[in-house]
């Protein structure tokens, strides 16, 4: 059981040029690890999650998540948008429901557990624009969780929210993580934040968008950001940053 | 003075809130410029410038009025009018928005049915009314078909419009969450485009009383429009003035019934409402 990306070429098609956003990408998450894709703006990493959740179709390549090809967007792999696209029109108990019937026992048990997992009791009847980025962003988690998802991905969740908030919503996607015993899979710009989460980084380098390396992280949970052994993680990302600094951005592309 | 400092401290008067409590509460404010037009109506009648079959004084308006409503003339005429103008609204409301869903939901069927309700849309109500008459007679059918017309084409434009511009974001989500074409309708769509069909509604009824006034004038025995061309024939003015302001009562009524719907039903929304 385990995720298989084999990505050959993604590219966008301009009216003469083709520019190429993602090539050659081979990649195996094992079942129950988090990994996260850094890498510079323009780099594909949006892309290359959009693909894994059936988003975007057009490339050539096969996305594999526990033996089953990936060909349309599924309640299988949940998705966490960068903003939290919540319904406003309905309450957050209503969002995390969505579809379902809060009527039906099951479900109704099923949101109130979902509620306490992501620490949103009280806030049940309140609507979208009632409450925080953060815990709107926890809503739109919630709402994926429910359904039960084999693999959870996430594209940038926490970047509008201040820094505080984003701490605080990254130990709650660790609990959650370590509770559901999820594959989680998450895009960001943040190194701490890809150290602090995963389990393993997939450094991603623009222009065109390819693998530079996977770290294993190897620390166990709870991470502190001031631990040594994690600034020698720290070092050596930004080390791979490094060399493709230059190459990157030599055309001012990819910023 | 520190006594004085202190006894403002502690007094329970908040200046900014008695400053607020002095100012007219909103819904009176409506009344200020018709109460001034009155008043100087009043007087210019009062002053016997102008003949009284022209413009009769608010007073005279006022007694034919309560004449009316003593003899209960004035509400057979109405609930006709008002039933006509329900029927023809319920009817041309109903097709609207069906027809705006379907063809604001599947493009194949915008392709097939728009550019037809668009050429429709522009013909002016009156227009057709003389084909209706011809088609229909002066009976009630036509009259109820005529409005129905006029309150089709607001409605449908506005849910079009409404469900085009749900937020493609959202869709996203409607995807990744696999909602059923039925859910996409009743979760997202419907919703999301409320605001616009019942912007969409409040236009339909105030066509359908517009209708409904060119339905009763051009031809029948009942009907506030009728009162208000019987009047006329009698030179009572004052009629029919009392015609139009129950007109101009009503349709703000039906308006302001679904100003509040609109309140309760979108009650999750925070958009600007004016500055005080």
């Amino acid at each position: 059981m385990a995720v298989d990306i084999q990505i050959v070429e993604k590219s966008f098609h301009m009216e003469t040029t083709k520019n190429i956003v993602l090539n050659g990408i081979d990649l195996r998450i094992e079942e129950g690890d988090f990994l996260t894709i850094i890498g510079p703006s323009g780099c594909g990493k949006s892309t290359l999650l959009k693909i894994m959740a059936g988003l975007d179709t057009e490339y050539k390549g096969v996305i594999d998540i526990n033996g089953r090809i990936v060909e349309k967007p599924a309640i299988a792999q949940g998705f966490i948008f960068q903003e939290h696209r919540l319904f406003p029109w309905l309450t957050v108990e209503q969002n995390i429901a969505a579809d379902l019937n809060l009527k039906d026992p099951a479900v109704r048990q099923k949101v109130d557990d979902m509620i306490e997992i992501v620490r949103l009791k009280g806030y049940e009847k309140a609507f979208p624009s009632e409450i925080s980025g953060g815990m709107s962003q926890r809503v739109a988690i919630a709402r994926a969780l429910i359904r039960d998802p084999e693999v959870l991905l996430l594209d940038e969740p926490f970047g509008a929210l201040d820094a505080f908030t984003r701490q605080h919503l990254q130990d709650v996607l660790i609990d959650i993580w370590q509770k559901k015993k999820i594959t989680m899979v998450l895009v960001t710009h943040d190194i701490d934040e890809s150290i602090y989460l995963g389990t393993d980084i997939a450094i991603l380098r623009a222009n065109p968008g390819e693998l530079q390396k996977l770290v294993h992280v190897g620390l166990s949970y709870p991470r502190s950001r001031t631990d040594p052994s994690f600034q020698a993680i720290r070092q050596k990302v930004l080390k791979e940053f490094e060399k493709t600094d230059t190459e990157s951005y030599k055309d001012g592309e990819g910023i | 003075m520190k006594v004085d400092a202190q006894q403002i401290a502690y007094s329970n008067v908040d200046p900014i809130i008695e400053k607020r409590k002095r100012k007219p509460p909103l819904w009176l404010k409506g009344f200020v410029l018709p109460a001034v037009v009155i008043a100087v109506w009043q007087l210019i009648a009062g002053l016997g410038f102008v003949s009284e079959t022209v413009l009769p004084s608010p007073l005279l308006i006022v007694q034919s009025f309560i004449s009316l409503t003593l003899s209960g003339e004035i509400f057979g005429h109405l609930k006709i009018s008002i039933l006509r103008a329900l029927c023809g609204f319920l009817l041309g409301a109903g097709i609207g928005l069906t027809l705006g869903l379907i063809v604001g939901f599947s493009k194949r069927s915008e392709g097939y049915i728009d550019p037809t309700m668009q050429i429709l849309r522009t013909i002016p109500n009156l227009a057709v009314t003389p084909l209706f008459i011809l088609w229909f007679g002066f009976d009630e059918l036509s009259k109820i078909l005529l409005i129905a017309f006029a309150s089709f084409f607001p409605i449908y434009v506005n849910t079009f419009n409404g469900i085009r511009s749900v937020d493609a974001k959202l869709f996203d989500v409607a995807r990744v969450l696999e909602f059923s074409k039925g859910k996409q309708l009743t979760r997202l769509i419907f919703p999301a485009s409320l605001s616009s069909i019942l912007l969409g509604i409040r236009l339909s009824l105030g066509a359908a009383w517009l209708s409904l006034v060119v339905a009763e004038l051009m031809g029948s025995s009942s009907g506030v429009g009728y009162m208000i061309m019987d009047a006329r024939q009698f030179s009572q003015t004052e009629k029919v003035f009392v015609g139009i302001i129950i007109f101009g009562i009503v349709g703000k009524l039906t308006d302001s019934f679904v100003k509040i719907l609109e309140k309760r039903l979108l009650k999750w929304r925070n958009s600007f409402d004016g500055v005080n």
